[in-house]
């Protein structure tokens, strides 16, 4: 069998960068379970607290039976051999294990990222396009102003401003949630109706990124616009749409890729705002809610799956990017 | 002589620069007939590359540019055609050859994609018989292993195998006129002999006509028979080969010759004369001929008045007014 196909050499370097990636997830998980260990407080802090009557004996007992007593280096330890056999340990805030947890909420969190980042990287592409084949004229001018506008307006408010827009003075959308409870719809209507609750926030994640990416093809389109393949692909007598579609966007739609990997990876951090905004079940929410509660296991296996995911999403660009870029050899 | 190939008659350019409109070309008639080599010489800013543009209809779209005059192919104004009738002749009828193989060919692309596509978008032909074409037109050029180069990116040519790829592209649907802008500036000595061999061999077996534009006198006596030199926009001379090279009417075309070391008058080590002064910028073109702050002969009446371009002699042309043989004051 030929060793050098590019199939083979696509499997070998996909096989060394995952094997690569071992020890930076360990490291990672080091680093977070130290991190969190050094914050004042602990699990069994908030339950004494909103016990209401505590006393010390208690507090004391709570950290023994969660295993908080012994010396970190051993908490460590077990942390992390559990983790590296899958098992992220147990969530004494929702007496449910962690990866059950995530498990159920994990699914909300990638059609929000999922459909934010299509209508973003569509959107923005189609706009720039738009923009630099029509530069300087009043379509780019609007174009190029709503691009700014949601590139500068922060996150939340935009949200918010949506939900009173759009839910409570139009009441087209519904003002929060994952799905209408209660209604027992199965099948294309829960879809639809999922889709109608994930419309405002995947929107309104996805607005600064779409102006990003409306700015980054808008330019890097004039760029390529003006190159000799472009004149040479007009010479040949190729129809304007192929022209611009495909010999110049080919090449502008690099940096665009870089960027995408680069939302991906700060989604989650985003999703944390918008899925508080919108109440949609998703990581992110949960995420920031065991930062309160002080629930340390359910915080590091979170943040567990965003640095694998993390490492997938710069694996998959790099090996999208060899595909577009022929220049580039997969390494 | 019958109609020719292509007509030039008349044609500007002018492209727009802080609010105003500067000619690059202007007034300029050329005419190729089937099967002929013309030659366009002249240094860099004449408007030789602009001409083949508006030829090929390439140039910016109004109101950054306006082009007006003729330029019929068979007959065809294309500087009338609305684009899509354009766009139908471009790769077909004609085609064209650039400077730079280096950046001309779209890097994200394959080779025989790139050729398959300037067969497939003017013939009704599968993806496969394009192909097949495309192998066939590498071999045309003379690239060794054709078929297994077919599927190789551009990065992966040396520069001169780009510009045989360039011929390729230009030769997908037979044109009957290639226009090759300074096919071989941008190229090593060598293979700068071997891509103009390709080219003259290429019109001599399909016979297209061929609009040859360059700055370098030693590929105009190589390959042309005619020759149109070019000034400051306009045509300053025309004449076949032979009569040029040996006697050169008007004072920039004799200037060019003393400049240019296969020209110039035997007897080593001598310093080649070069041309005082430089081109005048679009924006500030001297009222009479363009070439009189330069010309050694220049005379009062070449200052104020602009000399039209008139029959100088055995099929030639000259715009100059001692070409002319008008009198001159002493």
């Amino acid at each position: 069998m030929n060793r050098d196909r590019p199939a083979w050499r696509l499997a070998r370097v996909v096989l060394r960068r995952l094997l690569q990636a071992v020890p930076i997830v360990l490291g990672v998980l080091v680093v977070n379970f130290l991190i969190l260990r050094l914050a004042p407080g602990d699990i069994a802090d908030v339950l004494a607290g909103e016990s209401g009557v505590a006393t010390p004996g208690y507090v004391a007992e709570l950290r023994t039976r969660f295993g908080l007593d012994r010396p970190v280096w051993v908490q460590l330890f077990a942390y992390v051999s559990n983790a590296a056999l899958l098992d992220l340990g147990w969530s004494f805030r929702h007496a449910r294990p962690v990866a059950e947890l995530i498990a159920a909420r994990l699914v909300p969190t990638l059609i929000l990222m999922a459909a934010s980042t299509t209508l973003a990287v569509g959107l923005g592409i189609v706009l720039g396009v738009l923009a630099a084949r029509r530069v300087n004229r009043p379509i780019d001018a609007v174009i190029s102003t709503l691009a700014l506008l949601c590139y500068a307006t922060p996150l939340f408010w935009i949200g918010l401003m949506m939900i009173v827009l759009f839910a409570v003075q139009l009441g087209w959308l519904p003002s929060g949630g994952f799905e209408t409870l209660g209604t027992g719809a199965t099948g294309l209507g829960r879809i639809l109706d999922i889709a109608r609750h994930a419309l405002m926030p995947a929107v309104a994640l996805a607005l600064f990124y779409l102006a990003l990416y409306t700015r980054l093809t808008r330019a890097s389109m004039l760029e390529t616009l003006t190159q000799d393949y472009v004149r040479t692909a007009r010479a040949k007598g190729l129809p304007e749409r192929l022209v611009v579609f495909k010999h110049a966007l080919a090449n502008a739609v690099l940096p665009t890729v870089t960027m995408t990997g680069v939302q991906i990876n700060s989604l989650l951090g985003g999703a944390v705002l918008v899925e508080t905004v919108f109440a949609w079940p998703g990581i992110g929410r949960l995420a920031y809610e065991a930062v309160f509660t002080r629930d340390h296991n359910l915080l590091l296996g979170i943040l567990f799956l965003s640095s694998v995911l993390v490492i997938l999403v710069n694996l998959l660009v790099d090996l999208l990017y060899a595909v577009l870029d022929p220049r580039i050899e997969a390494a | 002589m019958t109609a020719p190939l292509l007509a030039v008659e008349g044609l500007s350019v002018r492209f727009r620069s802080g609010g105003r409109m500067l000619p690059a070309v202007d007034g300029l008639d050329i005419a190729i007939a089937a099967g002929e080599t013309v030659a366009v010489v002249g240094e860099s800013g004449c408007g030789k590359s602009v001409t083949a543009l508006a030829i090929m209809g390439l140039l910016p779209a109004p109101p950054d540019c306006a082009v007006a005059g003729r330029a019929a192919l068979d007959g065809v104004d294309l500087l009338s055609l609305p684009p899509e009738g354009l766009r139908r002749l471009r790769g077909r009828a004609m085609a064209m050859v650039v400077q730079e193989p280096r950046t001309s060919l779209n890097p994200v692309f394959t080779v025989g994609d790139q050729i398959a596509e300037a067969v497939r978008v003017h013939t009704a032909c599968s993806a496969r018989a394009a192909r097949a074409r495309a192998v066939e037109l590498l071999e045309l050029v003379r690239i060794p292993d054709a078929a297994r180069r077919l599927d190789d990116y551009p990065h992966r040519f040396s520069g001169g195998m780009r510009q045989r790829v360039m011929i390729a592209i230009a030769m997908a649907c037979d044109p009957r006129l290639l226009i090759a802008d300074e096919p071989t500036t941008a190229l090593d000595v060598t293979i700068q002999a071997q891509i103009l061999d390709l080219l003259g061999d290429l019109q001599a077996r399909f016979g297209m006509a061929l609009l040859l534009i360059t700055h370098d006198l030693g590929v105009v006596a190589r390959m042309a028979r005619r020759v149109v030199v070019m000034y400051a926009g306009r045509k300053v001379e025309e004449a076949p080969l032979r009569p040029l090279f040996a006697a050169p009417r008007h004072p920039y075309t004799q200037g060019l010759m003393r400049a240019s070391p296969h020209h110039a008058p035997a007897g080593g080590g001598r310093r080649l004369a070069e041309i005082p002064g430089v081109v005048p910028p679009l924006d500030a073109l001297p009222l009479g001929c363009a070439f009189a702050p330069r010309c050694p002969v220049a005379f009062d009446r070449c200052r104020d008045e602009r000399p039209a371009v008139l029959p100088a002699g055995d099929g030639r042309l000259a715009a100059c007014f001692r070409a002319a043989g008008e009198a001159a004051p002493a």
